[in-house]
C-alpha cells in the first residue's frame, strides 16, 4: 500500500477541481490532485458552448443582476439564491484571471473577450473559442498548475513538492476520524495498488452522474463518484430528481446515440423541425416565457440581426423546455427516420461561416455520421446531459453540509442551478465554486487537528477493494451496469409517473441485492471490469436517490417532468427534496429551501414572481 | 545518420518495455508507392540535369534561352546567349572548360535541396528516416539537422533571396521571347509560352515557400500592427498550402524548358509562331 | 445490419505479449472502438483499453490500428473492407502497460520543461485588448487534444529512444510555437531555447505528426516550420542578428 500525507486532496481534474487547487496551492498549502483518467482528459472538455459571464464585452446592458435574474429564471426559482448570486457576480473576474494564465478566447472587434448568445441568457454572454471553450478552460488550468509546479521546482527544489496529480487513480471511499474527514481510500487503476491519503480536508469535484442513463452526453467517468462517496461519508444530497436532459444529442449512428450537439448551433441560427418540416418550437412556448420569445418565424428570423427590437427565437428556450418539446413531437409520430428531428444550420449559413464557428460539429457529423452540415440538416434528440441535483454545501464556502472537512464544487454540488441549468453556467459554475471550494477547504485546514487514519479503517477499507476478486461466479458487472443504464432510461427518464417509479426503485432494490455478488474476472493490472465494479455500486446509489426523490416530488418543474403532475406547484418551489444514506439505503427528507432577502427579491418584476410563487410568499416578499 | 541496422537491435519500437512486437510495421496499405515514385523522378531529374549541364550545347535558339544556361556569364556561352555580359570569363579544370549551367545551377539546386518541402520528401525516399510514417526506420542513430552538414539547412533563405534573382533573370528571358529571332518585338510562339509558364511556375514555388511566408509576415507578433503585411501573409499562407505541388509542377517545368529550348536549339523540331 | 469482423488485439505487459485473433460483431456506424468494448464486455472482460468521451475531443483512446496511429473512437468500422482483418496494437513509441494502455508520462514530463505563459507583469484581468487575427494563430494550437498521436509517430523518438532525453517532439513544438506567438507572452528566448534545449533541430519535419493529428493542426506548417525559422532569425541569420542589436525591434523577435 502507498501513503500521501497532503493538507487537501482534490478528487477529480475537471474544472472545478484544478481551479480548487490551484486556489488551494496559492494560499500556501500542499494539494493532491486525484483523477481517474490521464491529466487533462476529464468530461469539461466536452463544453463546447462557453462560459457564462456578464462583462458586457458585447452588449454593455448585461451585469450581474440580469445574470442572476436569467439563473434564477431558468432554475424555475428552485435555485439557493445565495448560489446563484455569488456566481451571477464573480464570473466575470474568473474568466478574466483565466486570460492572465494564457487562455485565449475569441475576441470583439475591440480586442475584448467576444461574447455570444445561448439558451436563457437575456444578452450574449458567452465567453468561447469556437466551439471547444471547455478544452480551452481545462488546458488553460493544467497549464496553470505546471506553472505553479514549475515555480514550486525552483522555491523548492522538488516539481511536486507542493502539487502533485495522482492520475488514474480510483477513489472508493472517505475516510472520516472522529467525525471528520481525515483521508480518502483507492486504488491505482494501471496496476491495482492501493493508495491511501491522508489529508484533513477533501474537495469533492467529480463532475456528473449521466453513465446512469442509456442514453447520455457524458463520458465513463460521469458515474456519480463523488455524490455517492459524500453519501457514504454521511453528507447529503439536495434534489437528486432534477437531471437535465439536453434537447440536442446525437441519435444516428447507435453508437454515438446522445453525444452532443452544442447548443451553439441553435444560437447561431439552427432551427428545429419536424417531419413535416413544421418549425415547431412555436407552439412549446410555456406562459412563464411568452413576452421573452418570439411567436412567429418572422420575428425570430430578424432577432439574429437585431436583438433590441425582437423577441428571441423559440429554439433558444431553456433546455428543459426544447427537450420536452422535441419528445413530444416524435411521440406525435412527427419525427425523423431514427427518431429524433431535425437541427438545420445549412439554410441560414454560409458554409465557411458555419466551419468557422462551429468546426468540431461539422468534423463530428463528418466524421462519425457522414452527415455535412454545411449542406443537410442533422438529426438530434435528447441525451441525458447533467444533474442539478448533488452533495447539499454552504454557498459561500462549498463545505458540505453534516461533514467536517469534506467540500464539494461544479457538477457534484447541487443547489446552484435550481430545477434547471442555463447553458453556459456550467463552466462559471466549475471556476467560481471550484475557487471557494480551494479557498474554503484551505481556511478550513487552518484550524483542523493534523489528519491521522486508523489501521483499523484502512484494513476496512482495503477489504471492500480486494472483495469482487474474493468471489467467484457472481454476476457480470457489463450485464448488471446494461440492466441498470435499460430501467433509468425507461422507468425515470424524461417523462415520469408514480407507477414507474414505483417499479424502478423495486428493481433497483433488486439489483442492489444482486451486486453484492458481482466477481470480476483477470487481476488488478488495469481491469476494466474491476474498476467497474466500484462505478456500478456509486451508480445504483445516484439511480436510487432521483428515483425516490422524484416520486415524492408531485410536479413538473424543470428537468423533473411528471405525466401524473404537469404543472409547476408553488408550493413544491419552497421545497428541497434531501436525500442521504442509511447504509442499506436511500432516505428522503423534505427541507425548506432558504428565502431570498429582500434586495434579490426586489430586482424581480412582481409580475413574474407571481407566477411561480404562492400569494403568502408574495405579500411577505424577501427576507430582511 | 548512419550505419545501417541489420540485426534489429533493441533500439526504437523494439526497445525493451515497449509491445512486443516484431514487425517494423504493421501499415497494411502500400506506404512505400510514395517514396518510390518520388525516387523515380528525382533520379530522372538528375540524369537529364547532369547530362544537360555537361551538353554544353543547344540551349540558345534566338530568342529562346533554356532555363539552365540562364544567365550565361561565361565567354565559352554562345553567340548572342550571354544577355548579362561575361563577368566569370572561361574557367577550367584539368584542361576541360567547366559548363557555365554549372554556375547557374548551383543556386536553384541549393533552393530546392534546403526547401522545407523537399527536406521532407528526399528524407523520407532517399534516406528512409523515415520511410513512411510509423514504419521503422533502418538507422541505428539519428541527430536530426543539428550538426553539419544538415545544419546547413538553416541557410535556406539565403537561396530563397538567390532564387528570386534568378526568378527575375527568367522571367526577363520569357519577355525578350516575345521577339522574333530578327529580334522584332510583338511577336509570340510556343516557346514564348513555354519560357512564361516556366517563370510563373518559378514564381509561384518561391512566393509559396516556406521562408518567404516566414519574411513577409510570419516573423511578427502582432499582425494587428501590420496590416499590409498581414494580408501579404495571409495570401502566401494561401499559396504555401500548395507548395509541394509547386515544387513539383515547377520542377518538371523547368527541366520541359531546357528540353524544349533542346529541341529547337538542335533543330529537332521548329518553334512555331502564332504571330 | 450486423457483420462478424475478424480482429488481431495485442494482448500482454513489459516483458511479454502476443496478437490474439478474435472474432466479434460489428454493427452498422460503429467505430472500432465500440467493437473492443464489445469485445470486452462479452470475451476478455479485463481487456485494458483507455477511452473517456468517445467523440475524439479527448485524446485518450490512441492507439495504433493497422499500423498506423490513430483514435479508436473516430476510426469507422465502414473504413475497412467486409474481409479485412482489423490490427488493434497500443502505441509503439512508448512503454507498454497492459495490452492497449501505455505509459504515457514522457509526454507530461516534457510538458514540465516548456518555461510558462508570462503575461506582462502590470497585466490585470480584464485589461488584455487583443485583436482576432493576433490569437488565431495560437488558437490552432490550443486545439490541441493531447492524444500524443504526433509524439507516437515521430520517428526521433519512436526509432530512437535514445533520444527522448534531449526531444521535446511536435506536441510540445506546437506549445513553443503557441506561446511565442501569443500577443501577451513576455518571455523572450523560447527561440534558442527550442533550439538548445528542446531538440527542434531534430526534427527533419518529414510531416508525419501532421499527417496523423485528430484535429487536423498543420503542425509542420504553422508551428514546426516557423519555429525554424524564428531560431534561423536569432541564431543563423548574421544580418537579422545584428539589426536587432541595432533597432532592438522587440515585436519582430
Amino acid at each position: 500500500m502507498e501513503r500521501h500525507n497532503y493538507d487537501i486532496v482534490v478528487i477529480g481534474a475537471g474544472g472545478a477541481g484544478l481551479r480548487a487547487a490551484v486556489e488551494a496551492r496559492e494560499a500556501g498549502l500542499r494539494v493532491a490532485i486525484i483523477c481517474k483518467s490521464l491529466f487533462g482528459k476529464a468530461h469539461t472538455v466536452m463544453a463546447e458552448g462557453g462560459v457564462a459571464a456578464s462583462m458586457g464585452n458585447v452588449n454593455e446592458n448585461d451585469g450581474w443582476k440580469v445574470h442572476f435574474r436569467d439563473t434564477m429564471r431558468g432554475g424555475k426559482f428552485l435555485n439557493h439564491y445565495r448560489m446563484a448570486e455569488l456566481h451571477a457576480k464573480e464570473s466575470p473576474d474568473r474568466v478574466w484571471e483565466l486570460e492572465v494564465w494564457g487562455a485565449l478566447f475569441d475576441r470583439t472587434a475591440e480586442g475584448k473577450i467576444s461574447q455570444r448568445n445561448f439558451g436563457g441568457h437575456e444578452y450574449p454572454r458567452l465567453a468561447h473559442v469556437g466551439d471547444r471553450t471547455g478544452l480551452e478552460l481545462i488546458r488553460t488550468m493544467q497549464q496553470r498548475i505546471v506553472a505553479l509546479q514549475q515555480k514550486d521546482k525552483r522555491d523548492h527544489g522538488n516539481a511536486e513538492s507542493h502539487i502533485k496529480v495522482f492520475a488514474e487513480v480510483t477513489v472508493t471511499e472517505i475516510l472520516k476520524e472522529g467525525g471528520k474527514v481525515a483521508g480518502v481510500y483507492g486504488y491505482r487503476r494501471e496496476n491495482g495498488v492501493e493508495v491511501l491519503f491522508e489529508a484533513p480536508a477533501v474537495v469533492l469535484a467529480t463532475g456528473g452522474v449521466g453513465k446512469t442513463f442509456k442514453i447520455t452526453s457524458n463520458s465513463w467517468e460521469g458515474t456519480g463518484d463523488g455524490h455517492a462517496l459524500a453519501l457514504k461519508a454521511g453528507g447529503n444530497l439536495v434534489d437528486m430528481e432534477f437531471l437535465q436532459f439536453h434537447p440536442t444529442g446525437m441519435v444516428w449512428p447507435p453508437s454515438v446515440r446522445g453525444l452532443l450537439v452544442t447548443e451553439s448551433v441553435r444560437g447561431d441560427g439552427g432551427v428545429l423541425t419536424n417531419s413535416d418540416g413544421i418549425r415547431f418550437m412555436f407552439k412549446y412556448i410555456p406562459d412563464v416565457f411568452k413576452d421573452k420569445y418570439a411567436d412567429n418565424e418572422e420575428e425570430a428570423d430578424r432577432w439574429y440581426n437585431d436583438q433590441t427590437n425582437n423577441r428571441r427565437p423559440p429554439e433558444l428556450l431553456p433546455r428543459d423546455e426544447v427537450a420536452r418539446a422535441i419528445n413530444a413531437e416524435v411521440k406525435a409520430g412527427r419525427g425523423s427516420p431514427h427518431g429524433g428531428v431535425f437541427l438545420d444550420v445549412s439554410k441560414r449559413l454560409p458554409a465557411d461561416v458555419i466551419k468557422k464557428k462551429l468546426p468540431s460539429m461539422w468534423h463530428q457529423f463528418m466524421e462519425l455520421a457522414n452527415v455535412d452540415i454545411t449542406k443537410e440538416a442533422m438529426e438530434v434528440g435528447p441525451t441525458c446531459h447533467y444533474v442539478m441535483g448533488g452533495v447539499e454545501v454552504d454557498p459561500d464556502t462549498a463545505a458540505a453540509v453534516g461533514v467536517p472537512g469534506l467540500f464539494a464544487a461544479g457538477e457534484v454540488a447541487g443547489g446552484m442551478h435550481g430545477s434547471n441549468r442555463l447553458g453556459g453556467n456550467s463552466l462559471s459554475d466549475l471556476l467560481v465554486f471550484g475557487r471557494r471550494a480551494g479557498l474554503g477547504a484551505a481556511n478550513y485546514v487552518k484550524s483542523a487537528p493534523a489528519a491521522k487514519v486508523s489501521d483499523e479503517s484502512i484494513k476496512r477499507a482495503a477489504e471492500k477493494i480486494q472483495a469482487p476478486f474474493d468471489r467467484t461466479g457472481g454476476e457480470n458487472p457489463y450485464a448488471l451496469h446494461e440492466e441498470l443504464q435499460e430501467l433509468t432510461q425507461n422507468l425515470v427518464g424524461i417523462i415520469r409517473t408514480k407507477s414507474e417509479l414505483q417499479e424502478a426503485i423495486e428493481k433497483i432494490a433488486d439489483i442492489r441485492k444482486r451486486i453484492e455478488k458481482v466477481s470480476v474476472s483477470g487481476d488488478r493490472q488495469f481491469n476494466p471490469g474491476f474498476h467497474l465494479s466500484f462505478d456500478l455500486d456509486n451508480m445504483l446509489l445516484i439511480a436510487e436517490s432521483t428515483a425516490k426523490s422524484a416520486i415524492v416530488r408531485e410536479e413538473s418543474r424543470g428537468g423533473h417532468t411528471r405525466d401524473d403532475f404537469p404543472g409547476m406547484n408553488p408550493k413544491w418551489r419552497q421545497i428541497n427534496n434531501i436525500s442521504s444514506f442509511t447504509g442499506k439505503e436511500i432516505v428522503v427528507k423534505q427541507q425548506d429551501l432558504p428565502n431570498m432577502p429582500a434586495e434579490l427579491f426586489d430586482l424581480f418584476d412582481p409580475h413574474e414572481l407571481e407566477k411561480y410563487m404562492t400569494p403568502e410568499e408574495m405579500t411577505k416578499g424577501g427576507s430582511k | 545518420m548512419t550505419a545501417m541496422d541489420t540485426n534489429k537491435a533493441k533500439t526504437g519500437v523494439f526497445s525493451a518495455g515497449r509491445a512486443l512486437i516484431t514487425d517494423r510495421t504493421l501499415r497494411t496499405d502500400k506506404w512505400w508507392i510514395q517514396p518510390l515514385i518520388t525516387v523515380g523522378v528525382f533520379v530522372s531529374f538528375i540524369i537529364y540535369a547532369t547530362f544537360r549541364a555537361f551538353e554544353k550545347q543547344n540551349y540558345f535558339a534566338e530568342p529562346l534561352i533554356s532555363p539552365f544556361y540562364s544567365p550565361c556569364l561565361s565567354t565559352v556561352c554562345v553567340e548572342g546567349s550571354a544577355h548579362f555580359g561575361t563577368p566569370i570569363g572561361a574557367l577550367s579544370i584539368f584542361g576541360m572548360v567547366i559548363s557555365p549551367a554549372l554556375f547557374i545551377l548551383i543556386f536553384p539546386l541549393g533552393f530546392r535541396l534546403t526547401c522545407y518541402y523537399y527536406r521532407k520528401a528526399y528524407y523520407r525516399s532517399f534516406w528512409m528516416s523515415p520511410p513512411a510514417c510509423a514504419v521503422a526506420e533502418p538507422h541505428k542513430k539519428y541527430t536530426g539537422e543539428t550538426r553539419a552538414p544538415l545544419i546547413l539547412q538553416n541557410g535556406h533563405r539565403w537561396f530563397f533571396y538567390a532564387g528570386l534573382v534568378l526568378n527575375i533573370i527568367l522571367t526577363y528571358d520569357a519577355v525578350i521571347a516575345f521577339k522574333n529571332p530578327e529580334g522584332e518585338w510583338g511577336h509570340m510562339s510556343v516557346g514564348t509560352l513555354v519560357l512564361l509558364a516556366n517563370a510563373t511556375f518559378l514564381w509561384l514555388y518561391s512566393a509559396s515557400c516556406h521562408t518567404c511566408r516566414h519574411t513577409i509576415g510570419g516573423r511578427l507578433r502582432n499582425f494587428s500592427a501590420h496590416p499590409v503585411r498581414y494580408k501579404a501573409w495571409t495570401i502566401v499562407s494561401k499559396l504555401n498550402h500548395y507548395h509541394p505541388n509547386f515544387a513539383w509542377v515547377s520542377l518538371i517545368g523547368v527541366a520541359f524548358a531546357d528540353f524544349y529550348v533542346r529541341q529547337v536549339a538542335s533543330g529537332a523540331i521548329t518553334n512555331f509562331y502564332f504571330f | 445490419m450486423t457483420r462478424k469482423i475478424k480482429m488481431r488485439i495485442w494482448r500482454g505487459n513489459s516483458e511479454t505479449g502476443s496478437l490474439q485473433d478474435v472474432s466479434v460483431d460489428a454493427n452498422e456506424g460503429e467505430v472500432v472502438l465500440d467493437v473492443i468494448h464489445r469485445v470486452q464486455a462479452t470475451q476478455m472482460g479485463d481487456l485494458a483499453v483507455r477511452w473517456n468521451c468517445k467523440a475524439g475531443k479527448c485524446g485518450s483512446c490512441s492507439v495504433e490500428i493497422n499500423g498506423k496511429p490513430r483514435l479508436a473512437c473516430m476510426t469507422q468500422m465502414a473504413s475497412f473492407a467486409e474481409d479485412e482483418t482489423i490490427t488493434v496494437t497500443p502505441l509503439r513509441a512508448f512503454p507498454v502497460i497492459k495490452d492497449l494502455v501505455t505509459d504515457v508520462s514522457f509526454n507530461y514530463k516534457k510538458a514540465m520543461e516548456i518555461p510558462s505563459f508570462e503575461p506582462p507583469a502590470d497585466l490585470k484581468p480584464g485589461e488584455a485588448r487583443m485583436q482576432q487575427i493576433d490569437v488565431e494563430r495560437s488558437q490552432e494550437f490550443r486545439k490541441c487534444i493531447e492524444c500524443f498521436l504526433c509524439q507516437d509517430t515521430c520517428h526521433v523518438i519512436r526509432d530512437h529512444e535514445e533520444n527522448k532525453k534531449s526531444f521535446a517532439g511536435p506536441r510540445f513544438f506546437i506549445r513553443i510555437a503557441e506561446l511565442d506567438m501569443h500577443p501577451l507572452d513576455m518571455l523572450r528566448n523560447r527561440k534558442q531555447k527550442a533550439q538548445e534545449e528542446h531538440g527542434l533541430g531534430m526534427c527533419n519535419i518529414t510531416k508525419c505528426c501532421t499527417e496523423v493529428c485528430p484535429e487536423h493542426i498543420r503542425i509542420t506548417d504553422n508551428a514546426i516550420i516557423p519555429m525554424k525559422e524564428r531560431v534561423v532569425d536569432v541564431k543563423y541569420d548574421p544580418v537579422r542578428w545584428l539589426g536587432s542589436k541595432i533597432r532592438r525591434r522587440e515585436e519582430v523577435l
